[in-house]
């Protein structure tokens, strides 16, 4: 099984059960997760992200028992972002970046958001978008975050047909139209880490082909096991429940 | 054995409360969760009238009635009208099939308001559930803090309380109630966010915690999560998912037994 949403490092409030990468991964293995796609708590507050992505990369090598991929952290908002995106694709190699653009304050149409997805689609970058990392109700007021305007997303994802757009975090910000629209999208797929709502999973797939959602768990801030019981709480089938679980993620990868 | 504490109507399928109660323990089924408390009707009224609140109940007792071994009732009452929310309570639960109170948002639980309505609540051995919570950037007017909870509770310390959604914020929720020892915390409705039960059962004890969800608004994989999911012993984690909720109904069951 594939998980496409964890994070490495400390979590800037709190310490975490699985705060430390061989925890992490002892727990994802023993949930079945063969492989793990994992960003880095640093990437939310950290302005050195050439150093965040580069022991990202150096952990997932050192302590990820061959099943983290990183995704090194783009804040667009930084001088020379550029130079990190190409480090994290010509040096690291890796497969995709994150963005999270409610610590790091863009909007969902900016020009800032345009010129990255301009760039990853050019060097076949997979885009993960965090809408969010916690509930706004309980984050810390430090960060005074503000819930992510969703609504002009699909409009900006339609300009990049050769984008490969995964969203995290989303269900609480992606609602009506602005997710009806997204879901429309060949080019985008969902993860169900905060999806809520009594069989969640099965509501979500009657309303975006099941090809576009993916196992996420938001490990280790939340409990890892959370994401695995949804894929139980609903009567997906065994066809459906493997394609969310890996098969889907195993397609995007490969590319196509 | 797993029972649920917080469930409600809402986010579930159905156009009355029977099809939706079928559909919440269809869920239950898959989940492993024997038995789930219901409370306030398909629409949720955040200051309701004694009109409203009796019409939202008596949904619930529709659902009820087919679902005796797999579900309790708490009746929601509102502070703002003690005297009919007693008389609510004693024809939901004295006189009905109900063992509990839901407190909402009407009114902050430290106000005298609610004196009359914990004291008779005591009297007929209903469990008591207050919703709490500690947000960010404001509770509504009338939204209780654990604090509220903690001040209502030094009033009647012969009585037990339960602190609804570990007031959100958990690691202030579990800071303000771990002296009051008449305060249990109740787990669900929030997001599954990791170390939560293990600092809960640090600073409490595994005795003074109940496992509920939030279903059908929330799902029961995430909630179960924040139990099944966490560095603490077996025997805390059967206390969370249904014993301790258990041994709080106890006397209230037994009553309704005799009857
Ligand atoms: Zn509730």
């Amino acid at each position: 099984m594939i998980d496409v949403n964890v994070s490495l490092f400390r979590w800037p409030t709190r310490r975490l059960p699985d705060d430390d990468t061989k925890l992490l991964v002892r727990r994802l293995r023993a949930n079945g997760i063969t492989q793990a796609w994992a960003g880095s708590f640093e990437g939310l507050l950290h302005n050195d992200l050439t150093g965040v992505n580069d022991r990202l990369a150096a952990e997932c090598i050192e302590q990820g028992e061959e099943i983290l991929v990183p995704f090194g952290t783009i804040n667009p908002m930084l001088p020379d972002w550029e130079g990190d995106l190409l480090r994290c694709t010509d040096h690291h190699r890796m497969p995709g970046i994150r963005l999270h653009p409610d610590f790091h304050r863009y909007s969902l149409d900016s020009e800032a958001i345009q010129r990255v997805f301009a760039l990853a689609s050019e060097k076949q970058l997979i885009v993960q978008l965090a809408l969010r990392m916690e509930d706004v109700r309980t984050s810390s007021s430090v960060f005074s975050l503000a819930e992510v305007d969703t609504a002009p997303l699909a409009k900006t994802v339609e300009k990049f047909p050769q984008l490969q757009l995964v969203v995290l975090n989303w269900s609480r910000d992606l609602r009506g139209p602005a997710f009806g629209d997204l879901a429309q999208l060949k080019n985008v797929c969902f993860d169900i880490a905060t999806l809520e709502s009594a069989g969640g999973v099965g509501k979500l797939i009657q309303e975006v082909p099941y090809q576009q959602v993916l196992l996420g768990s938001h490990a280790p801030f939340f409990y890892h096991v959370a994401a695995m019981l949804k894929l139980r709480e609903s009567e997906l089938g065994e066809f459906i429940t493997t394609a969310i679980a890996g098969g889907n993620a195993a397609r995007l990868l490969a590319g196509n | 054995m797993i029972w649920d504490l917080h469930c409600h109507f809402t986010g579930l399928e159905g156009r009355t409360p029977d099809e939706r109660m079928a559909n919440l323990i269809e869920y239950a089924d898959r989940m492993g969760v024997d038995k789930v408390t219901i409370f306030m009707g398909i629409r949720h009224s955040l200051d309701p009238t004694p009109e409203v609140f009796r019409r939202e109940n008596d949904e619930v007792m529709q659902a009820l009635s087919h679902w005796h071994d797999r579900a309790f009732g708490f009746a929601y009452v509102n502070p703002n009208y003690p005297d009919e929310s007693v008389a609510e309570m004693d024809r939901m639960i004295a006189d009905g099939p109900m063992v509990g109170i839901k407190l909402w948002v009407a009114c902050r639980c430290s106000d005298p308001k609610l004196d009359a309505i914990v004291t008779h609540a005591a009297k007929l051995k209903a469990v008591i559930f207050q919703h709490t919570w500690y947000k960010t950037r404001g509770n509504l007017p009338g939204e209780s803090t654990p604090e509220d909870l903690v001040v209502l509770a030094k009033r009647f310390p012969e009585i037990t309380f339960i602190c609804g959604h570990s007031g959100g914020n958990w690691e202030l929720g579990i800071r303000a109630i771990r002296r009051h020892p008449n305060i249990m915390l109740g787990t669900g409705g929030f997001d599954p966010t990791a170390g939560m039960m293990e600092m809960a059962v640090r600073e409490l004890g595994a005795d003074r915690i109940i496992y509920g969800s939030d279903a059908g608004g929330r799902s029961f994989a995430s909630q179960l999560a924040k139990v099944q999911g966490a560095d603490i012993d077996n025997a805390a984690k059967k206390m969370i998912l249904g014993r301790n909720y258990q041994r709080l109904l106890q006397p209230i069951l037994n009553d309704k037994v005799q009857k």
